[in-house]
């Protein structure tokens, strides 16, 4: 497969005045892990957001698998969002719904299967997030990490081709962080998936990061592997590695 | 309010009108998620709406009786009541305490969903949340409202028999039967159509303020209040236009 899973070019967004994204030009390509570092408010999730058409951009396109997502109706988008799993910042489980039934949603709605089969396969998918017994639980009586890999299995149930991790460790202890770092990883290696992961948290797209990129001003600064990311001597990426330099010590210490 | 937010907001609603109706007649038609609707919003504002009416009926009778002593009037007590309650209290005021009700929970269901991400969420996986959340609830309203107002219709009439047997010291035949006498099919249609509207009115106000809520637990109490506010407004502004409509049409 050498042609780029996805093709952004001049992804452009505004809010009222303010330019969000000043016409980002990037690929995703198959099977890598593209880490998007940038401070809170620099416009990251909204990029990400992009990539399932969750938000439409201003201008530019973004092509996925050959489809402008820009040019699609909402409707139109369903059949590809089938294929890209989604993890929110706060896990987003409906919280009106058991951990089963979070799970087996997308499997109602989209996969066609019988029920003994969706059984199955919500257990399967929270087997892959190291998670067992929690299924009549409701989100509520959950940890913020458990509620975390629920939504994570959730968003596996349909097995993407895709998936696009929005702030993943937010709001989680660094042990917690770094297990969530952990699961990407061997979610990754077992089930190949592409990943774009958003975050702030320099220990998490150190342990994930194929790739990264730093976000500023509504540009990419930076976009390169780590040991370019290492070398450069972009002061932008040097404050933001180094800035979280300390945490990551402690982190391998605990 | 701005103008250009008024605009917006009619605008948005017209829109969410147009994608929930739609949404409605694309199949799969999800009747599990319509009846449990059906649940939340008819059979368990059953009490409220019955007391509503039940007490206004008791107090037309008594007004009616007591206001205008004139001699003879009591006998037209039952017309009174059933007129003034089937064509116009029964649905306005079981729409804006039902509406109350319902409308708020739509917009507190909605927006929280909306302020968690689990909007969202439907989204991304390929769920369009008009069809999960506003259809069934906009369905359950149309069935449900009309069918309060005609059950809260009957219980304030009995409500007026109660007060006119015991307080007024007239036969039950004969208050009945003089509403019988007065009711004709177009003071019933005229009042099932117009809590149809209302219906309609609360149900697409409470799941648009849902879906377009911001600002966090802040913001779905702010919605809230605006539901309540707007679906009263709106049911008691068309309710004038109504009640002229129907008077030429009938």
């Amino acid at each position: 497969m050498p042609e780029a899973l996805y093709e952004i070019r001049g992804l452009t967004k505004r809010y009222g005045r303010k330019v969000v994204l000043d016409g980002l030009d990037f690929d995703i390509r198959h099977g890598e892990c593209l880490v998007i570092l940038g401070r809170s408010g620099s416009g990251k999730s909204v990029a990400l957001r992009q990539l399932n058409g969750l938000e439409k951009p201003d201008g530019g396109s973004v092509v996925f698998d050959g489809t402008d997502l820009a040019g699609l109706e909402e409707r139109e988008l369903f059949a590809i969002r089938r294929r890209i799993g989604m993890l929110f910042q706060s896990g987003a489980l409906f919280d009106s719904m058991n951990v089963f039934e979070n799970v087996a949603f997308p499997l109602r709605e989209h996969s066609g299967l019988s029920a003994p089969e969706i059984g199955e396969r919500v257990r399967h998918k929270l087997a892959l997030v190291k998670l067992k017994d929690v299924e009549g639980k409701m989100p509520a009586d959950l940890s913020g990490g458990m509620r975390k890999r629920v939504a994570l299995a959730r968003s596996l149930a349909l097995d993407p081709e895709m998936m696009l991790f929005d702030e993943p460790t937010t709001g989680l202890d660094p042990i917690t962080s770094a297990t969530i770092g952990k699961l990407i990883n061997s979610i990754r290696s077992e089930l190949g998936v592409t990943a774009v992961v958003v975050t702030h948290d320099i220990p998490l797209a150190r342990r994930v990061g194929g790739r990264v990129a730093l976000l500023a001003d509504g540009k990419f600064r930076f976009i390169g592997d780590w040991q370019e990311a290492e070398r450069s001597d972009d002061s932008a990426l040097c404050d933001f590695l180094s800035g979280r330099e300390e945490e990551e010590d402690e982190e391998n210490v605990a | 309010m701005k103008p250009r937010e008024f605009a917006e907001q009619t605008g948005g609603l017209g829109i969410l009108t147009g994608q929930a109706f739609l949404a409605m007649i694309r199949p799969p038609y999800e009747a599990g998620l319509w009846i449990r609707q059906m649940e939340q919003i008819g059979v368990r504002s059953l009490g409220v709406a019955g007391i509503t009416t039940v007490f206004t009926g008791m107090v037309l009778a008594l007004q009616t009786a007591l206001s205008l002593p004139t001699l003879g009037i009591k006998y037209y007590i039952g017309s009174v009541v059933a007129k003034s309650l089937v064509r116009e209290l029964g649905p306005v005021l079981t729409a804006l305490i039902v509406g109350g009700r319902i409308g708020s929970g739509m917009t507190a269901e909605i927006g929280t969903m909306k302020v968690t991400e689990q909007i969202d969420a439907l989204r991304a996986m390929a769920t369009d949340p008009v069809k999960k959340l506003v259809v069934p609830k906009l369905v359950a309203s149309l069935v449900m409202l009309p069918a309060l107002t005609v059950i809260g219709d009957a219980l304030g009439i009995l409500g007026g028999l109660v007060v006119a047997t015991l307080t007024l010291h007239l036969t039950p035949g004969l208050y009945l039967n003089d509403v019988f006498d007065s009711l004709n099919l177009g003071d019933v249609g005229s009042g099932i159509a117009k809590s149809f509207c209302f219906a309609y009115f609360i149900a697409v106000v409470g799941c648009y303020n849902g879906l377009h809520t911001t600002g966090g637990a802040d913001g779905v109490g702010r919605a809230t209040t605006n539901t309540v506010v707007l679906a009263a407004i709106l049911v008691l502004i068309s309710d004038f236009f109504l009640t002229k409509l129907f008077y030429i049409l009938t």
